[in-house]
């Protein structure tokens, strides 16, 4: 019996260092290949001696496919493509080739420049992984061999972000990355059409949240930063350099152009620069509404929004400061947080998703006092807000691509497990069109899910066309009639023709079956008469055996004529 | 399966492919070529124009002064430019399902087909295909929308008097469906239809049907399209490229293993290398420019304009021309170049790893932005306060016949020291310049056209090797110039079956097979023979299942036990109409079972002897 096998190496009840294995039709695919924010040691890339022990990777994998350009689902490749070693292709979008390579290596310089660390991957190696990858745009499908095909589409989750379909013969699974099913200030709504595959593999970061609408959130955010800054506080807002960030810098520079705010908008890190410019470039992957207008207006063209200096830090009066990274872990955001935990007039709003283990996440539980590097501990003392701006779908957005997609089965990655559970539940008592069995594999449990593949086979054209012209001009699924065929099997080809020309074919000639009977009647009226009187008989009694009643009537005569 | 041919144009094509039970129009091409036969419409108020005599005819017994005027011993129809059609009486366009483009030059034609005819399916077309085709019909519609003129002329359409009139006039055919431009409520109506697809997408049409865009090499998002079911497969190669320039190179393996393959759009100009009239332009610009005149292109807003900018950029610093600006006035000349810079992913390597950095693409972004290059709407406004000479001037249309080219031809045309350089090949440069004879200026031709030419195209076939091809006349015969040039024409084997406008071709394949699946209950069931070695056999009786194209044969079902009948409900359901499985008779009888089970049976032969009979048989 065929089937398909999926095991998370990460990302299977869990958050973070996203990486699936699926086998599927004799071809084995790693979807994602990222790394753990809350972890510094081996668990923070996915284990990899779970492919094999020794040795390298290519000839266990046909292919790899990147979703995004976040660290937890690209972060561990060069490690994955260059120290474990695998030299086969690498598939992701062109703005995720763009822009991932920029952000590993961030990763690399705050791990091994900052950190200290060695025995990680160096800037040549992330070079030399980046060769390996393939581009390829939306819907188009990609032939990664002669059997298995692949596509991409639309995901809506960051810049580039793809859901991908894996495809070979008949069976098929769609893997969503990260999605986002409601379209936002700069991204669209992901998308897929009815391709029902037979495993759905999807996110579930907000597997038990249905959120409010944008619209409350976004007043709800610009309210806090405005209260803020009225009263001289200051705001820092961790975000990644790309996503998030430039939807809440176009937010924010609609407000204060509205409001004629005065008060200074800084972005961290050299990054905005060049981040924006992604933008401008990969414009046809942003919303309708920023395509068409982007002749007239770029809306990555910021007015207020300036770029942060690290001597800002300590001006007096209120500011705005979106710095990276986004789960507040490391780098910038870090060191500004330490600055300004101790005033409480400040505010941090977090607009994202905190990895367990990171500082964000500690906050974020209500932890006021926290302990740093060197034995310190830190005080939090400023407002602390969280808003949930992460383009993540939600429970309902979940529903809504199961909907879209018509998948067989379900299996949950990219989430806590009780969540899981619960849109787990939620999804196998729903009404779909057909039941859905879910599954939520743990990393390194292997879920087999099996598979009840068609068989494709060539029918000769004069059969079906016969066949289907008999069932009347339209077709009538009440009233299905049976037909008959000969499946000739040769060459590894599977044809389907008539009995009739199976015979022609093979050279074989077809023996006539002819039954005979012999039975003396004794009868005073005439020939005609009698053979009239037989034949009404036959047909009522007999009429099955004959093909048709000319053809009894044929058989009557000649026999009559033998007798007489 | 067949073809009927709405024009008769080599690189502006309009078929209709009739494939299964789909009806798939291939292209959309406007011929603009009728054009030529009117009058210049100019921006502002030309005397010069407004002064020509009317045409009378010698004997004086045809008077059309106000319709026709005469300019150099040439006549031209006073009139709104019209364009020549794709024909729209071969075939109802209603009945078309879906309509694919390969490139934006081709689907000029679309408002004319997607509006006013009952037309009700889809159009495919990649993104750069329709955001530029669009740009060219606004620029189009606004050419000739700001200069509305008065009367329509349509008495020299009568046969009658068209029989009359001189010169290429006289011969100018089908001029009663020439049509007069489209409104932007229409260019939008029709753009509405189209939907977007990406290179190597599958497109399932009605489930019948596979279409398939590659990339062509051409232009932005240029494409060939694959037509294809199972079993066949017909390929569209239409306006393809080998050269490298700014878009992604041509697909080629994909068009193998063709049984037809229909092959449009090569090069106009054979004889000229494109690379080598680059270089010509180049240096006929800098000659005019330092000898301290003009240089006017006429030239589309879109496609070998990026190049030759692209060229410049390189060549005037070094040609010590750095200060000489550029201007490039088009309606959409801002959009255009605006466009240009976001296609990454439809660009050649060399320019998406530009993207990567991340800079745009094209170096036209530069010249902008050091003011070397300056865009404009139209001549009007900013650029009459701002321009300055001597300077290049890139405008339409490169007809000559309409756009701000028109009034740059008035104003430099009188001097010598100007310079006019084609470089767009859809137009014989002395046609578009006869209503402006006689001129001073400089004239110099450098068509640069990057489509396939013949010595590629019978490389590309001699390596995709289709059963068959199907292309426009025009191709199997020398240049009408050059009869002894037997290079310049496509020589196959089969011979190509050639089409000219209002054909109607049968494409030579029957098809013979179907896909259809077998559910796996019913394959599970199935018992193979081996016949022959290698060959196996099995009787299939199953119930066909047909939906959406789509054949699926399933298990028959057990007639399920009649219920005890109540009396006043039937039963609804109708069993499947069932009839007996059939075996193959064929083989060798074992004769000795065969006879022993007919003695045994003997007795109980009936009526119904069929059964034991059978099960003795096999």
């Amino acid at each position: 019996m065929p089937d398909i096998k999926v095991t998370p190496l990460g990302a299977g009840q869990d958050v973070g260092r996203s990486c699936i294995l699926v086998s599927i039709g004799g071809k084995n695919i790693m979807l994602d290949c990222g790394m753990h924010m809350g972890y510094n040691d081996d668990r923070r890339f996915p284990d990899f001696s779970y492919v094999t022990q020794n040795g390298r990777l290519t000839e266990f994998l046909d292919c790899v496919i990147i979703s995004h350009f976040h660290l937890d689902h690209c972060g561990a490749l060069p490690y994955m493509s260059e120290m474990v070693g695998y030299d086969g292709p690498i598939y992701m979008t062109h703005p995720t080739k763009a822009i991932c390579p920029i952000l590993l290596e961030d990763f690399r310089k705050i791990t091994v420049d900052k950190k200290g660390e060695t025995n990680f991957f160096t800037s040549q190696m992330i070079k030399d992984c980046m060769k390996k990858v393939v581009p390829l745009n939306l819907h188009q499908t990609v032939q990664v061999d002669e059997e298995l095909e692949i596509k991409a589409y639309y995901a809506g989750h960051v810049l580039g972000a793809a859901m991908f379909q894996i495809k070979v013969g008949s069976e098929s699974v769609v893997y969503t990355g990260d999605y986002n099913m409601t379209p936002d200030r700069h991204l669209g709504a992901a998308w897929i059409d009815k391709c029902r595959p037979d495993i759905l593999i999807s996110e579930s970061t907000y597997a038990t949240t249905i959120r409010d609408s944008k619209r409350c959130r976004e007043r709800d955010f610009l309210k806090k930063v405005h209260e803020t800054v009225e009263r001289g506080g200051k705001v820092l807002i961790p975000v990644f350099a790309l996503g998030r960030a430039q939807e809440l810098c176009i937010l924010l520079e609609t407000f204060w152009e509205r409001m004629n705010l005065k008060a200074p908008i800084y972005f961290s890190t050299g990054l905005t620069e060049k981040a924006n410019h992604y933008y401008k470039l990969f414009i046809t992957w942003t919303n309708q509404k920023i395509r068409k207008t982007f002749v007239q207006r770029n809306m990555f063209e910021f007015k207020h929004i300036k770029a942060f200096d690290r001597s800002y830090a300590d001006n007096p009066g209120p500011m705005v400061v979106f710095a990276t990274p986004g789960m507040l872990h490391a780098g910038q955001s870090l060191q500004i947080f330490k600055k300004w935990a101790g005033n409480e007039k400040n505010m941090l709003i977090m607009p994202g998703y905190c990895v367990q283990g990171t500082v964000g996440h500690k906050i974020l539980n209500g932890q006021k006092k926290l302990e740093m590097e060197g034995r310190a501990t830190l005080d939090v003392k400023l407002q602390v807000e969280y808003m949930s701006f992460s383009a993540h779908a939600d429970a309902k957005g979940i529903m809504q691509l199961i909907r879209m997609a018509e998948p067989r089965n379900m299996l949950l990655v990219h989430g806590e497990a009780k969540k899981m559970e619960f849109l787990k539940d939620k999804i196998e008592q729903e009404v779909f069109v057909r039941c859905i069995s879910c599954y939520m594999p743990a990393n390194g449990e292997t879920t087999t899910v099996v598979t009840n593949p068609s068989v494709p086979v060539d029918i000769s054209l004069n059969l079906l066309k016969r066949e289907m012209a008999l069932g009347g001009p339209l077709p009538d699924a009440k009233r299905p009639r049976t037909m008959h065929g000969t499946l000739i099997m040769k060459d590894n080809s599977l044809r389907l023709v008539s009995p009739e020309q199976a015979l022609k074919e093979l050279g074989l000639s077809e023996h006539q079956l002819r039954f005979t009977c012999r039975v003396q009647l004794h009868d005073p009226h005439s020939d005609t008469d009698t053979l009239g009187r037989i034949y009404t008989h036959l047909k009522r009694s007999a009429s099955h055996v004959f093909p048709s009643p000319q053809r009894m009537w044929d058989v009557l005569l000649s026999d009559l004529t033998l007798n007489s | 399966m067949k073809l009927y041919c709405l024009s008769g144009h080599p690189t502006l094509p309009c078929n209709v492919l009739k494939f299964k039970s789909t009806t798939i129009m291939l292209d959309c091409g406007l011929d603009t070529t009728a054009a030529l036969y009117f009058l210049p419409l100019p921006l502002v108020h030309s005397p010069r124009l407004s002064k020509l005599p009317g045409w009378v005819s010698k004997d004086g017994a045809v008077n059309l002064e106000k319709e026709l005027k005469e300019c150099s011993g040439r006549v031209f129809v006073d009139s709104q430019p019209e364009f020549c059609l794709p024909e729209k009486e071969l075939l109802d366009l209603s009945t078309i399902d879906v309509i694919l483009i390969s490139n934006y030059h081709c689907m000029m034609a679309l408002p004319y087909i997607t509006e006013h005819t009952g037309f009700t399916g889809t159009v495919y077309a990649t993104e750069p295909t329709l955001q530029i085709g669009r740009l060219l019909m606004e620029e189009l519609v606004t050419f000739m929308e700001r200069v509305p003129k008065a009367q329509a002329a349509t008495c020299w359409k009568n046969k009658e008097i068209q029989r009359l009139l001189p010169g290429p006039l006289k011969d100018a055919v089908d001029v009663w469906s020439w049509r007069k431009c489209y409104s932007v409520q229409e260019v939008n109506s029709a753009l509405s239809k189209v939907q977007l697809v990406g290179y190597s997408q599958k497109v399932e049409l009605f489930g019948a049907v596979q279409v398939t865009p590659l990339s062509s090499g051409y232009s932005l998002g240029s494409s060939n399209w694959i037509i294809q079911s199972h079993y066949e497969k017909v390929s569209y190669v239409s306006g393809s490229s080998l050269l490298t320039t700014h878009p992604q190179p041509m697909e080629q393996s994909s068009l193998k293993n063709s049984d037809v393959l229909i092959l449009t759009g090569l090069t106009q100009i054979p004889t000229a290398n494109p690379d080598g009239m680059l270089g010509e332009f180049c240096s006929n610009l800098a000659m005019t420019i330092r000898a301290g005149g003009n240089v006017l292109v006429p030239c589309y807003s879109s496609g070998v304009i990026y190049d030759l900018l692209e060229c410049l950029y390189q060549f005037m610093d070094s040609a010590n021309l750095g200060s000489t600006p550029f201007y490039f006035i088009s309606p959409v000349a801002n959009s255009s170049l605006e466009f240009s810079q976001i296609f990454a992913e439809w660009l050649c390597q060399n320019k998406q790893s530009k993207v990567y950095l991340p800079e745009p693409p094209f170096p036209h972004a530069e010249l902008i932005q050091t003011n070397k290059l300056k865009h404009y709407p139209s001549i009007h406004g900013d650029f009459s306060s701002e321009f300055r000479q001597p300077c290049v001037v890139f405008t339409g249309h490169p007809s000559l016949r309409f756009g701000d080219v028109v009034h740059f031809m008035e104003l430099w045309g009188k001097s010598s020291l100007n310079t006019i350089i084609f470089t767009e090949p859809d137009f014989s440069y002395l046609d578009a310049l006869a209503p402006y004879q006689p001129l001073a200026m400089k004239c110099v031709y450098c068509p640069i056209d990057t489509r396939l030419n013949f010595h590629q195209v019978s490389k590309l076939l001699k390596d995709i090797q289709p059963l068959h091809v199907v292309c426009p006349e025009p191709y199997t015969q020398p240049p009408p110039a050059q009869p002894h040039r037997s290079d310049l024409m496509l020589e196959l084997q089969p011979p190509p079956m050639a089409y000219r406008r209002c054909s109607v071709l049968g494409l030579p394949f029957r098809r013979r097979y179907e896909r259809i699946h077998l559910l796996p209950e019913l394959a599970r069931s199935l018992v193979p023979s081996e016949i022959k070695a290698g060959v196996s056999v099995a009787t299939v009786s199953a119930v066909l299942q047909s939906k959406d194209n789509k054949h699926v044969l399933q298990p028959v079902p057990k007639p399920a036990p009649v219920p005890p009948s109540k009396k006043r409900k039937r039963v609804t359901e109708e069993p499947p109409e069932v009839l007996n499985p059939k075996p193959l008779l064929s083989g060798a009888v074992p004769l000795e079972p065969f006879l022993a089970m007919l003695h045994k049976v003997q007795h109980t032969l009936s009526l119904r002897p069929n059964q034991s009979a059978q099960s003795a048989c096999r």
